[in-house]
């Protein structure tokens, strides 16, 4: 009797065998049905959400009542370059560029040093050093700079110690960069962002780094090249693509974020606060909708400028 | 929050289609175990943050209803939240409750059931923000005003008016107000500013500082593009500011009973006032979701929730005012200065916040409705 049953397979055993002998022979089948799930939310949960906000931008609010209207009209997104409202671009991409200009500079070195010359014990050292601020807390790191830049805080003890708290008050007096204190200015944001987003620079910079051969170097050297030129048509080149994927990480970090501004620079909005306000109470999602078109769109520009410059092969 | 928002929204239109249902209730039954509340953070307290702040534990042992408790950070969190239901009591302030109301998501209170009704502020009974054609939509919890707090050791006196904020001028200490002084970064600020504007240029006519004209809305704004060139920075968060005052040399802004009470506990020099124009002041309710599943223990907590110690002990922990008068007395917490402090003497000089809409009943040709406050104080905050 029990030898019967093994011998003849039993039908649900045989639909399972056909099922794996056809998902053998059609391989493109197996991949479809594993993607299947990630893809439903990606684009439906995700992008799909994404979408009917962003389709809102081409609706406009009407002037009096203040209620949508729901006809499709250029005339939202023309309102983006209202000079209150274009101020804000500006602002936040400037910011963004400032940012990821000042990270690069600060990180090189870094990098450089942990790629080419740290030893073992060194280079955990380093790797160490440069995660370390990712474990704390995003708002204790913000508020402790607060505290740091505040006017009677640490910075500006130090440097009324040292002598050079005419220097810093000069500095507080320029135009655009100053302000009553470091803490409420655009010098004290950008170097809070900066800090924030310096690790996010430093490690594809040193995997870039790391990859550009020594003998390279060396033989650049032999050939009689000076180290400023070595430098630039050697190491810069080859590392540029770490570079430049560090700067989309920095870059594209700052154009997004909306919590730095609250505490810390001018009190001016920057993109995110703007659409959180707008989507807010104000109950203005056309206009909202319209401002989160512009980081989409100014970070598509940058990636296709970065996918140029073979960021994407440092990855 | 995006997707979260759009839902709000869709919920919004499918059910503002639905009749109105309102049926009011006739006698409380026994609890239904728990009850569910939106609440602005610590203004339901159970103990957790602090020992003495406990007003909960008491109640579920009473009637043995669970209270649990969402917080939201915004009216419009709260407004999202009772859209979606699952909610049986919400503590709306006068820009949410109005709103609850015309989207028929909060039900009338039958004050018959309400055995403490009548012990409540009568100023607050008939409060426009939760009565609406004689029904009452919610039982008055607590109200505050904004203040101006100021450096003690700079102003040896009270300013008596807002001037000091809005306009560059020496102060006691001899240095210009310029970079001292600080606003509130919301846009409902504007009121702030037309207030100001009702005391010291009566020509524009301004009757209530929530509906503006257009011309009355222009004369705001000047004031406020002008304020920005002595304005330090514009608060946001009560403990940036209470940093500020501390660290950033700030000596002068508009603020709330909560940072006056806590830096004084730090023994800083720091007091307020209302100045002779008035300010601007929020009033919260307790009100009723028009499906709430535990109508037994929600009528339970709405009741508990007048009870002179629960208002005392949240007037002390809030830096708020009482709704019932009766908790200004022998509380150990508020003690019997609390309610002066809070500004309770000050119900007539505040105007209570308030969304502005385009009809306004103060002035016939229109109003400037609030999401034009948004866009143009965003222009203000950019220097425009």
């Amino acid at each position: 009797m029990i030898p019967a049953i093994l011998d003849t397979p039993a039908p649900h055993e045989r639909t399972l065998r056909r099922l794996s002998d056809l998902l053998v022979r059609r391989h493109n089948l197996l991949v479809l049905i594993l993607l299947v799930p990630p893809l439903l939310w990606l684009g439906m949960v995700y992008l799909g959400s994404l979408f009917v906000f962003l389709a809102q931008s081409i609706f406009s609010i009407d002037e009096f009542s203040g209620t949508i209207v729901r006809e499709p009209t250029l005339a939202t997104l023309a309102e983006l370059f209202r000079p209150a409202n274009f101020d804000i671009l500006m602002r936040t991409v400037s910011i963004a560029a400032a940012v990821t200009v000042l990270c690069a500079i600060i990180g090189f070195p870094m990098a450089y040093y942990a790629a080419r010359y740290a030893g073992p014990r060194a280079k955990a050292a380093f790797y160490l050093a440069v995660m370390m601020p990712l474990w704390s807390s995003y708002l204790v790191k913000i508020y402790g700079w607060k505290l740091l830049l505040a006017k009677e805080g640490a910075i500006g003890w130090i440097a009324g110690r040292l002598g050079l708290g005419p220097a810093l008050e000069a500095w507080l007096a320029l135009p655009l960069v100053g302000g009553p204190s470091l803490s409420v200015s655009y010098t004290g944001m950008v170097l809070v962002f900066t800090y924030l987003w310096l690790p996010f620079m430093i490690l594809p910079m040193h995997a870039a780094l790391e990859r550009v051969p020594s003998s390279l170097i060396e033989a650049a050297g032999d050939l009689g090249a000076s180290p400023g030129r070595t430098f630039r048509t050697i190491i810069l080149p080859l590392a540029l693509p770490g570079v430049v994927a560090g700067a989309i990480f920095t870059f594209s970090l700052t154009l997004g974020d909306y919590i730095v501004p609250q505490i810390i620079g001018t009190s001016a909005l920057v993109l995110g606060q703007a659409v959180y306000t707008l989507q807010g109470t104000a109950g203005n999602i056309p206009l909202s909708a319209a401002f989160s078109l512009v980081p989409i769109l100014v970070m598509a520009l940058f990636l296709t400028l970065a996918k140029k410059m073979g960021a994407f092969d440092a990855l | 929050m995006r997707v979260q928002h759009l839902l709000a929204l869709v919920t919004c239109g499918s059910l503002s289609f639905q009749p109105a249902f309102a049926a009011e209730k006739t006698s409380i039954d026994k609890g239904e175990g728990s009850v569910d509340i939106v609440a602005w953070p610590g203004y339901i307290e159970r103990g957790d943050t602090k020992k003495d702040f406990d007003w909960v534990t008491d109640f579920e042992k009473k009637t043995g209803c669970k209270v649990n408790v969402k917080t939201a950070g915004t009216s419009d969190e709260m407004v999202a939240l009772m859209n979606e239901g699952g909610f049986d009591l919400v503590t709306a302030s006068g820009d949410a409750s109005l709103r609850l109301i015309a989207g028929k998501k909060v039900a009338p209170i039958n004050t018959k059931l309400i055995k403490s009704w009548n012990s409540i502020d009568p100023r607050l009974q008939k409060a426009p923000w939760h009565t609406v054609n004689g029904e009452h939509y919610g039982v008055p919890y607590q109200w505050g005003s904004n203040v101006l707090m100021y450096r003690s050791d700079v102003f040896k006196e009270a300013p008596n008016s807002w001037a000091v904020v809005f306009q560059e001028t020496t102060l006691p200490d001899g240095k210009s107000n310029k970079g001292r002084v600080q606003a509130f970064d919301g846009p409902i600020y504007i009121a702030d500013a037309a207030l100001y504007l009702m005391t010291h240029k009566p020509e524009l006519g301004i009757k209530d500082p929530y509906e503006l004209t257009e011309a009355q809305y222009k004369a705001a704004l000047e004031l406020l593009r002008g304020q920005r060139k002595i304005v330090q920075r514009y608060w946001h968060d009560p403990m940036v500011q209470i940093d500020d005052f501390t660290n950033e040399g700030v000596v002068a802004s508009s603020s709330w009973p909560f940072q006056v009470n806590l830096l004084n506990s730090q023994k800083k020099p720091v007091a307020s006032t209302v100045p002779k124009e008035g300010a601007t002041g929020w009033a919260d309710t307790t009100m009723m979701h028009v499906d709430a599943k535990h109508p037994n223990c929600a009528y339970m907590w709405m009741e508990h929730s007048i009870d002179p110690k629960v208002q005392g002990d949240l007037a002390a922990w809030f830096g708020s005012v009482p709704s019932v008068l009766a908790a200004c007395k022998g509380n150990a917490l508020l003690t019997d200065d609390g309610c002066k402090t809070n500004g309770a003497g000050n119900f007539e000089k505040i105007h209570f916040w308030r969304t502005p809409v385009a009809k306004c009943s103060t002035q016939s040709a229109g109003c400037v409705p609030y999401y034009r406050w948004v866009s143009d104080y965003i222009a203000v905050l950019g220097g425009r």
